[in-house]
């Protein structure tokens, strides 16, 4: 009874999740089609697969011999990794300070990192932008990486702080007195355990920053500073649109992050923890 | 070589006042005991020896020296956790040896002072083992290794049998005390259980709320009890408390401990009520309802039969007893 019971709650959920996968990955399945398709077969059947009749690789061919694109990819992997580099960093430094240590205006000082989560950091566009300017920034990738780092960081405080509060202080008063430096404990002992956190944290902030199309198009728009979805927009026009270039060079951008996403998901399910405590 | 001195050690989060002024001289080579109900502040008292948490007040003295503010690396003492906290990325011998290492001694020593406690612990054959891959006895025993390689002032024990099975328990429970017969090293032990205490200790501190209730080796606890609290807490079961007046005694409580009641079916001072009887074999407990002191344990040696709701009667040794006044404390 049970058990059939079971059987049928997990075929339900199966069959829920399999329509939410088909409907989340439809529109990647005809972006990704459609870029090996001619043009005419494109807007004549747009579900048809590329077969031998309508296959053409004239979208890949015009990104390819646009010859900037792979300096737009160098762009887009140099900002985002940068940027998902510090926010780990300083995320997790952050998170570690406020779970660990008990001084005066520790809460206050973890709501005020938490608020950005709530305010979108794109209504200080102005402001950053004047900022840029002033300090000789526009049109650099360094501008991109630090105002990324800065729309990252609430996230990754509020998340990494939570997970570093389970992390055992027996642990991390071992360390002390077997004369670890705080540094030490943070590196080698905290930053293990919350592994699976960093992932989650470095998945939720790559990709809306490589998906970015703001910023880049107002701080660094120039040629060499261009980022692969800026660089797309090349081939929209405002009346002539090169659809296969622009389908073949966004199933490109998707290459990149999804090499990353499996990189991160793997460590998601790896549990190292075991064994350090209990 | 590692006598401690805690004067008037006070500790406050906030407003609040959790150790409230602790004096206490632990000798060199003494095994103290903190013993308390759970929240009594004992770990914080133990975590304050270790400098991983501030003192609010007073001093803390390390053969005569002030170590309030020294690192916690410095006060050449070793902690043993409840949950072990073993290093999870490092091998057992790692683990053991990672303090003399951020010490910067020389590799050879510390080979073999790793070697020498993996011998006393009977850890050899684990040593190239990570923590993931060892039994909750053996990673306590890889614990105890690592407290034991940097032959410190002081040991301080945190509940470390509280995870481990009864019979692991009884088992490591045996192998502390070797190890402080072997050592002869200063101990500060911390646990809830008064049976690690009676079975360890050279001398028990009971605490209560933060304050030292008594001070004494076991069998001074549990022969002259201060108060009704340590009378309480100190043996099992636990002592029974009667009302002094309906004995005819002065106002307050009597205090008799279960091996010291006598049952009897035919006479006796108290009339009572089996109401309920655990049989162990080598001794039995019975449990016994009187309307006016409530219930009663009787502790009896060897195989007794006795029914519930059988009707008993209680007598008090009374050269055993212990009479309290109305606040708890011991009248002399």
């Amino acid at each position: 009874m049970s058990a059939r019971a079971s059987t049928g709650r997990t075929i339900a959920a199966h069959a829920v999740l399999l329509t939410y996968t088909l409907i989340a990955l439809f529109p990647v399945f005809v972006i990704v089609i459609n870029s090996f398709k001619s043009r005419k077969a494109i807007f004549a059947d747009p579900l048809a697969l590329p077969v031998p009749g309508n296959f053409d690789w004239v979208g890949y061919e015009t990104v390819l011999k646009q010859g900037d694109f792979f300096l737009y990819f160098q762009n887009s992997l140099i900002v985002t990794c940068a940027s998902l580099f510090f926010v780990l960093l300083f995320g997790a430094m952050a998170a570690f300070a406020l779970s660990e240590y008990r001084f005066r205006g520790n809460t206050l000082m973890g709501l005020y990192l938490a608020l950005g989560i709530m305010i979108p950091i794109r209504l200080g566009t102005v402001a950053i932008l004047e900022l840029m300017v002033a300090s000789g920034l526009v049109n650099t990738l360094t501008a991109l990486i630090l105002v990324y780092t800065a729309q990252g960081l609430p996230l990754a405080v509020f998340i990494l702080a939570e997970f570093m509060k389970s992390v055992s202080h027996d642990l991390k008063n071992a360390g002390r007195i077997d004369g670890l430096s705080e540094y030490r404990i943070f590196f080698t002992l905290v930053l293990p355990l919350v592994r699976p956190a960093m992932a989650t944290v470095a998945v939720f902030t790559m990709i809306p920053i490589w998906n970015d199309l703001w910023f880049p198009l107002i701080l660094a728009p120039a040629e060499h500073t261009k980022t692969v979805t800026l660089g797309a927009q090349v081939f929209i026009g405002q009346f002539v649109t090169n659809w296969n270039a622009v389908l073949a060079a966004l199933s490109l951008a998707i290459v990149p992050v999804l090499v990353l996403y499996l990189i991160f998901s793997r460590q998601l399910i790896r549990g190292i923890t075991a064994g350090a405590v209990k | 070589m590692g006598a401690l001195e805690l004067k008037g050690v006070t500790k406050s989060f906030g407003s609040t006042e959790v150790i409230k002024g602790v004096d206490l001289t632990v000798n060199d080579g003494e095994f103290c005991v903190f013993v308390g109900p759970s929240g009594c502040g004992k770990s914080t008292l133990l975590r304050m020896i270790a400098g991983l948490e501030d003192t609010s007040d007073g001093d803390i003295l390390v053969d005569g020296k002030r170590m309030n503010d020294v690192a916690p690396a410095k006060r050449e003492l070793a902690m043993v956790f409840q949950s072990y906290a073993l290093y999870p990325h490092l091998t057992v011998r790692d683990n053991m040896g990672l303090a003399l290492k951020q010490a910067g001694r020389p590799k050879t020593e510390i080979r073999a002072a790793t070697d020498k406690a993996a011998g006393m612990l009977a850890l050899d054959p684990l040593m190239e083992r990570r923590p993931a891959e060892l039994s909750g006895g053996q990673r306590q025993r890889v614990a105890i290794g690592r407290a034991i390689v940097r032959t410190p002032k002081l040991f301080l024990f945190d509940e470390p049998l509280s995870n481990l099975d009864a019979a692991l328990r009884v088992a490591t429970r045996i192998e502390i005390a070797r190890l402080h017969r072997d050592l002869k090293a200063t101990m500060i032990y911390v646990t809830h259980d008064q049976v690690e205490a009676m079975t360890l200790a050279d001398r028990i501190v009971v605490l209560r709320a933060g304050k030292v209730e008594q001070v004494g080796s076991p069998m001074e606890l549990y022969n002259d009890p201060a108060n009704t609290f340590v009378a309480g807490f100190i043996g099992s079961p636990q002592m029974n408390f009667l009302d002094a007046a309906s004995l005819g005694l002065a106002p307050g409580k009597v205090g008799i401990r279960p091996e010291h009641l006598t049952i009897s079916r035919d006479q006796g001072e108290i009339p009572a009520e089996v109401s309920h009887v655990e049989k162990l074999g080598g001794e039995t407990l019975v449990y016994a309802r009187n309307p006016q002191h409530g219930l009663l344990t009787v502790r009896l040696f060897g195989e007794h039969d006795f029914a519930v709701s059988e009707k008993v009667h209680l007598t008090l040794q009374r050269e055993r007893m212990f009479q309290f006044d109305p606040d708890g404390l011991r009248r002399r």
